[in-house]
């Protein structure tokens, strides 16, 4: 059935077709609307979970964490600061394989205040074992909350899932909302491998000693790894029951591209019209859309730009003292690669400052129009 | 029941608590008193710490080690997904020391007190944070040496009542408990694990090495604290109905603190000091008693 929703509204029904058990979240904006309709949903009988409405985000995590150790699909949402605060259960959520999927409506950092779109929320958190999948548009992210159960269960790693604060949580679009039947064909009740089970009793996350640490990661980078061939698997399978899929990124005019633009989220839906007026007037240039962040797609990003030139990142964030997230990842990526195109890094759109056709054009004709990029990201829309 | 009765079964010789500890005392009366069907959640502090290294562990239940200031949440977590299973019969407990309660942990707690989730929570009080070697909680007592209060600097503040901020919340159940007197404790919980809603029990946990006593004296020390009035054993039925379950027989605070090292540099009328505020505690918490009497 087609349905005009929202980012926001577009992941609670993918919450509630993928029959999550126990919620918990604190509202944060720009993901607050999610816990309202997740709340509306929960208390009207058409999803039967517990929602509990915990004092912070941290114990938002802590609670569906737990939940899931104890055998029950779990979801939660967050933003910005929230996802912060959670900061030492993403790693503790990872570390003890957990299969939660949360959301997070990307939203810039303080300080100072700011509650606009950047990636610079979810872009620090990457090293604390989540998967991480950048959605484009509100039918991706409905859709990539169902595929993320899917994956999370059977590597038994979290999923988050990030839509762009306002630009895609906030706004409309036509969405197809899947049958229910159709979700539980595709999606089957979570049964764990492991649980807390009084009549098989274990302890969780003890102590692990220096002898042992090492290889817990290891078991975990493993399962990192098989989670890249599970998310292409979901995503065929996906394909097959629904007809849609997403692929680990959007590929435009790429096979003949001798300059690419690489970004992740909704900056791509701009880009691909300015990359359409490029073509018209003869210029061979392309968009790569990064979807899967975590695990990052190295080979498969050098695969595709091996016949390029140039490729121009743009990162809606910053690290500073080191440049675009983005840009810095597929450097590192590209370091080995026999045919390498060259990297111009461009920081924009940081805090919720519109990523322009204007923008993207700037940034190609600068791409295409220097043989060399010059060593430092160039920051677009900084007034001085 | 003896005491003997209570080994090895649900929390196991080869933990690592230092001899002496009242923790495992108090744990294995809680594990025996609630039985196997129970959940534990554990937080950071002396019993994370303690419980097992990977492969093995000493406790005998399903039990889930959280983040320092996570217990409250992950409680309400476990008792979510058993009560969307339908699982009402197995009991879920968290356990906490007075770091992981009175500090770290208080807005967690504060949270699962507050929406009543249906768990026993289990602060053991070792009156300082322990398990990182001996710094002072806001659960130090007046006087009391710590490494961050030292001799030059002793505490200088009285110890947070945390028994007052749980009774604040209007839980079903608060009730203190100490190793001296079990047969308190096992009623306590068998009460708490009957009710419904949320249960706050708070266990004296006399810790040998931090307050610089003789391990042999633990449980001495837990009495001498009831019977001195430091540590009333009372408990609070939906934040109005005062029990109290020991009458002390009022022994002098001074018998009680003399044994501690802890208390070694306590300066001419600090003494007198110490007990003026226990008898004023005293007096305060028996007017609370007489209050809900004439209400």
């Amino acid at each position: 059935m087609k349905k005009l929703l929202t980012g926001n509204s577009a992941v609670s029904y993918g919450v509630m077709l993928s029959r999550a058990e126990v919620i918990s979240a604190y509202p944060i904006t720009p993901q607050t609307t999610i816990v309202e309709e997740l709340s509306e949903i929960c208390s009207d009988g058409r999803l039967k979970a517990k929602f509990i409405k915990v004092e912070s985000e941290h114990s938002a995590l802590a609670c569906v964490a737990a939940a899931s150790a104890a055998g029950a699909r779990v979801f939660t949402a967050t933003s910005s600061h929230g996802l912060a605060y959670m900061h030492e259960m993403l790693h503790w959520t990872s570390g003890t394989r957990l299969p939660v999927v949360m959301v997070n409506a990307n939203r810039a950092i303080g300080s100072p205040w700011n509650i606009w779109c950047d990636h610079s929320d979810s872009l620090s958190q990457r090293d604390t074992g989540w998967i991480q999948l950048y959605c484009q548009s509100a039918q991706e992210a409905l859709d990539t909350v169902i595929q993320g159960y899917r994956i999370a269960e059977e590597v038994l790693l979290p999923v988050m899932i990030l839509e762009d604060g306002f630009f895609l949580s906030h706004t409309s679009d036509t969405v197809e909302v899947p049958e229910q039947k159709d979700v539980d064909a595709f999606l089957p009740p979570y049964r764990p491998r492991y649980k807390l089970d009084p009549g098989d009793p274990h302890t969780f996350n003890i102590m692990a000693d220096p002898s042992l640490f090492i290889s817990f990661k290891h078991v975990a980078q493993s399962a990192m790894d098989e989670a890249k061939k599970v998310i292409a698997r979901v995503d065929r399978e996906f394909k097959v029951r629904f007809g849609r899929s997403y692929g680990y990124m959007g590929k435009i005019h790429l096979a003949d591209a001798d300059v690419v633009l690489l970004t992740m989220g909704t900056a791509a839906s701009t880009a691909i019209e300015v990359v359409k007026a490029f073509r018209k007037q003869g210029k061979k240039v392309g968009l790569c859309r990064l979807r899967m962040f975590r695990p990052f797609p190295s080979r498969e990003l050098c695969k595709i730009l091996e016949g390029a030139r140039k490729v121009a990142v743009l990162d809606r964030d910053n690290s500073l003292g080191a440049g675009g997230i983005v840009a810095q990842e597929l450097k590192a990526a590209l370091f080995n690669s026999p045919r390498k195109p060259q990297v111009f890094e461009f920081i924009a759109g940081l805090g919720g400052k519109d990523i322009t056709p204007e923008t993207i054009q700037e940034i190609l004709e600068y791409t295409i129009r220097n043989p060399n990029p010059n060593g430092v990201p160039i920051w677009i829309g900084v007034q001085t | 029941m003896k005491a003997k009765e209570l080994n090895d079964q649900y929390l196991h010789s080869g933990h690592g608590c230092c001899p002496g500890c009242a923790m495992p005392i108090v744990l294995r009366t809680v594990f025996h008193a609630l039985g196997e069907q129970t959940i534990a959640v554990i937080t950071a502090g002396c019993f994370g710490t303690i419980s097992g290294t990977f492969p093995v562990s000493p406790i005998k239940l399903a039990a889930y080690n959280t983040p320092f200031p996570s217990a409250g949440a992950a409680g309400s977590g476990v008792r979510a997904a058993l009560d969307i299973k339908g699982d009402t019969k197995t009991t879920v407990v968290t356990i906490a020391g007075d770091g992981g309660t009175f500090d770290i942990g208080i807005q967690a707690l504060s949270a699962a007190a507050e929406r009543n989730d249906d768990y026993i929570y289990i602060c053991y009080d070792n009156e300082a944070y322990m398990n990182t070697g001996i710094q002072r909680s806001s659960a130090t007592p007046w006087g009391a040496w710590t490494t961050t209060t030292p001799p030059a600097n002793l505490k200088n503040q009285p110890k947070k009542d945390i028994v007052q901020i749980m009774v604040a919340h209007r839980v079903p159940y608060v009730a203190t408990a100490s190793i001296a007197y079990p047969e308190d404790l096992m009623r306590k919980m068998k009460r708490a694990k009957e009710t419904r809603g949320f249960k706050f029990i708070y266990a004296f946990s006399p810790c040998p090495v931090g307050w610089r006593f003789s391990a042999e004296l633990t449980i001495r020390l837990a009495r001498l604290a009831v019977q001195t009035k430091i540590f009333p054993l009372y408990e609070v039925e939906n934040g109005e109905r005062y029990t109290l379950n020991v009458e002390p027989e009022g022994i002098p605070a001074g018998e009680y603190l003399k044994p501690q090292g802890r208390f070694a540099f306590l300066k001419e009328g600090d003494l007198e000091r110490i007990q003026e505020n226990v008898d004023r505690e005293w007096k305060r918490l028996m007017n609370r008693m007489e209050n809900q009497m004439l209400g």
